[in-house]
This record gives structure tokens, C-alpha cells and sequence, in this order.
């Protein structure tokens, strides 16, 4: 994001103009948008959801950073927030709801069940939701508490910043050789 | 002290019931797989056991009879706060009787029991798993299922794999040795 100038001498400026418009990049800009407005699908399986559902209350309050619409709909979701624990009955549920939400999208896998099966080492549980989808943070606890969430959001927005989804898509060449240039950007956050 | 309903039952089965059990004072009787069904209509019937608990099931696995059956039961009305516990033994290949005509509350835990153990209930209105899914191929509570699962696959249903057991599985056995003999890190299992 440019910075408001003190600079006002300069001889081309002119400040009806200029004192609203903003130069920066379409990237820029888009991440900006989208980091800042992310609409969580709250995927809740157990006691990691109660935590979920503190993070989205008053005390903690997800809306200082923009996440705060919780939606039931997948088709209106950027974020699954998977909550629990994700047993083979409901693997390949989660995996369809993930299928259904439009891109972009992200995941955050929400504690140890959610992140490698947890403390349920067992015929009934899936061992980590990445088996099935790819997830962008993961966060430790058992529940994590919601400053955990948060910062894992937050985490979640800096991954964000640095995505080139329009260079991706407008630069010459394979799109591969573009998907690696903007995995090169992303991969210092 | 006999509870008066241990009596009664005796009266009324007498060879049948094989077995009778107080422990603190709370009675277990075990009855002939074949006047289980009878008897646990006796004691709803003419004893006021009006509730049942639970219905569980224990897997002997490695000696004969394999299964048992155990019914928890209770009485609610007049005031009482009598319990029972009625156990009978199966063979592997017998079929018990369902009770999901005396207590409704039956046909869930009987389900459960076949889903978990592979017991199968004769006369039960609605044999359906009830945790896993149908067309698991496997019952993961009998004693030879591993505890890391075994791996399956129904496509678009569900699949699943061997969890990685990270030098476990962590169990422990009675003993009067020390704390570390009891608990070690981790116990070979086969």
C-alpha cells in the first residue's frame, strides 16, 4: 500500500486528484481485499469447535480481523477451519464440502485430531485432515486456545500477502513456471 | 443379604440360573443361554425391572463359549432403585434373542453390539450398524481386530487405514510389580 505523502511540492501533484487515488499492484491489491475479508466455513467435529465458537465470541472477537462471517455454505466460504476430530465416517464428508467451496480457498487444520489424528491412534479416525485436503497452517493444542486460532489466522493472512494470483495467471510460459515463481514469493512467510 | 429378586428368579428358573454373584451389593445372575430371554421377561414382568441400562457384550476370546451377554437392568417406578445384572454365554456361531421387544431401548444397544462385536441378535426389527458404516468389512472390538485398525476401502463412502501406532500400543497389566514393569513405554502385542 503506498503511504500518505507529506510531500506536497511536487509539480505534477495535484491534490484533488491525486489525494485519492492509491498506486499499487493488482496482487497487492487483491490479497489486500482477501486476507482482509476471509469467510470462514467453521467445520467443527468436536471440543476444538467449542474454542472455535470463543474465537468468533465477544471476548476474543475474530472480526478485528475480518473473519467473523461464519458461513454454513461452502459455496460462500474462503476458509475451512476443520475443528476436530475427523473419523473415516466424516473424512470423505469434509472432503466434499472442501470440494464445493469456491477457490480461492484455504484451510486451517485446528489441533492435534485435525493435524495428525491426535491422541486417537485408532481403526476409527483419521490420522490428519491433509490426507484428504491440503492445509495451509496447522495449529498445535488440544484445544488450542483462541489467541492459538488467531494467530494461526493471522499467520494465515501473511501466507496471503505474498500470493501472485494475477501474475500467475498473466505471465508467459507454463503456468507451472508461474505457480513456482509465486511459491518462490510465498515461501518466505 | 440375597436380594429377594435373585429368589424369586431361583424359584421360578432353578437349574437355569447357573451362577449368582453379590458384590458389594449389587447382584449378577448368569442364566442358560436358552432361558435367558424368559427370565429377562420374568424380571421385567413380575419383578419391576422396568428399565434397562445397557446391553454389553464381552468377547472370551481363546476359550469357549466366546460370548457373553450382559444386561444391566433397573427399576425406576414405585420408588425403587433396585439393580440386576443378568450375563449369558454364546457359543460364535449362535444367534441371541433380541429383548428389543421387552425394553425399545434395546434396539440401539443391540445394534451396537453387532456392530462392535459381530454378535447377531434373532428377531431384531432392524439389524443395521449403527457407529461404522454399512459394508465395513470388519468388528473392531472382538479381540483379534489389531488396535491400529486394518485397511479398507468403499468407494465414496468412507476408507480406512492403519493408524501408525509410534512404537504403542501403551497398555498396561495388573501386577505387583513396580510402576515401570506394570506401564513400560510400549508392550509387544500380537
Amino acid at each position: 500500500m503506498a503511504e500518505k505523502t507529506t510531500e506536497t511540492h511536487h509539480a505534477a501533484y495535484d491534490s484533488k486528484v491525486e489525494g485519492n487515488i492509491i498506486f499499487t499492484q493488482v496482487d497487492a491489491a487483491i490479497n489486500y481485499m482477501r486476507k482482509n475479508s476471509l469467510w470462514p466455513m467453521p467445520m467443527g467435529l468436536a471440543c476444538c469447535a467449542i474454542e472455535l465458537m470463543a474465537t468468533g465470541a465477544s471476548r476474543f472477537d475474530i472480526s478485528r480481523f475480518g473473519a467473523e462471517v461464519m458461513r454454513f455454505s461452502p459455496r460462500q466460504s474462503d476458509v475451512m477451519i476443520v475443528a476436530g476430530t475427523v473419523t473415516y465416517k466424516m473424512a470423505l464428508a469434509v472432503k466434499r464440502v472442501w470440494d464445493q467451496m469456491p477457490e480461492p480457498k484455504w484451510c486451517i487444520a485446528m489441533g492435534a485430531c485435525a493435524s495428525s489424528g491426535g491422541m486417537y491412534r485408532s481403526y476409527a479416525v483419521l490420522q490428519g485432515i491433509d490426507n484428504l485436503i491440503p492445509v495451509d497452517i496447522y495449529i498445535s493444542g488440544c484445544p488450542p486456545r483462541p489467541e492459538a486460532l488467531i494467530d494461526g489466522l493471522m499467520r494465515l493472512q501473511k501466507k496471503i500477502e505474498g500470493e501472485q494470483s494475477t501474475m500467475a495467471q498473466l505471465k508467459d510460459g507454463s503456468p507451472e513456471e508461474a505457480e513456482k515463481d509465486a511459491a518462490a514469493v510465498s515461501a518466505d512467510y | 443379604m440375597s436380594s429377594d429378586a435373585v429368589i424369586s428368579l431361583k424359584n421360578e428358573f432353578g437349574a437355569s440360573i447357573l451362577e449368582e454373584i453379590e458384590f458389594r451389593g449389587e447382584h449378577t445372575v448368569v442364566v442358560k443361554n436358552s432361558d435367558a430371554k424368559k427370565a429377562l421377561q420374568f424380571c421385567r414382568d413380575n419383578l419391576g425391572f422396568d428399565y434397562l441400562i445397557d446391553v454389553s457384550s464381552l468377547d472370551n476370546f481363546g476359550s469357549e463359549p466366546r460370548w457373553e451377554m450382559v444386561y444391566e437392568l433397573y427399576q425406576l417406578a414405585n420408588g425403587g432403585s433396585r439393580h440386576l445384572r443378568v450375563k449369558a454365554a454364546y457359543a460364535e456361531n449362535e444367534k441371541v434373542d433380541t429383548v428389543s421387544d421387552l425394553w425399545e431401548t434395546a434396539n440401539w444397544h443391540e445394534r451396537e453390539v453387532y456392530d462392535m462385536m459381530g454378535i447377531e441378535f434373532e428377531g431384531h426389527p432392524d439389524l443395521r450398524r449403527i457407529l461404522m458404516w454399512e459394508g465395513y468389512p470388519f468388528f473392531p472390538l472382538r479381540k483379534d481386530f489389531p488396535l491400529a485398525g486394518r485397511p479398507s476401502e468403499m468407494p465414496d463412502v468412507a476408507f480406512t487405514e492403519k493408524a501408525p501406532l509410534a512404537g504403542g500400543p501403551f497398555v498396561t497389566s495388573p501386577t505387583t510389580a513396580s510402576t515401570e514393569h506394570r506401564e513400560p513405554r510400549s508392550r509387544s502385542m500380537d
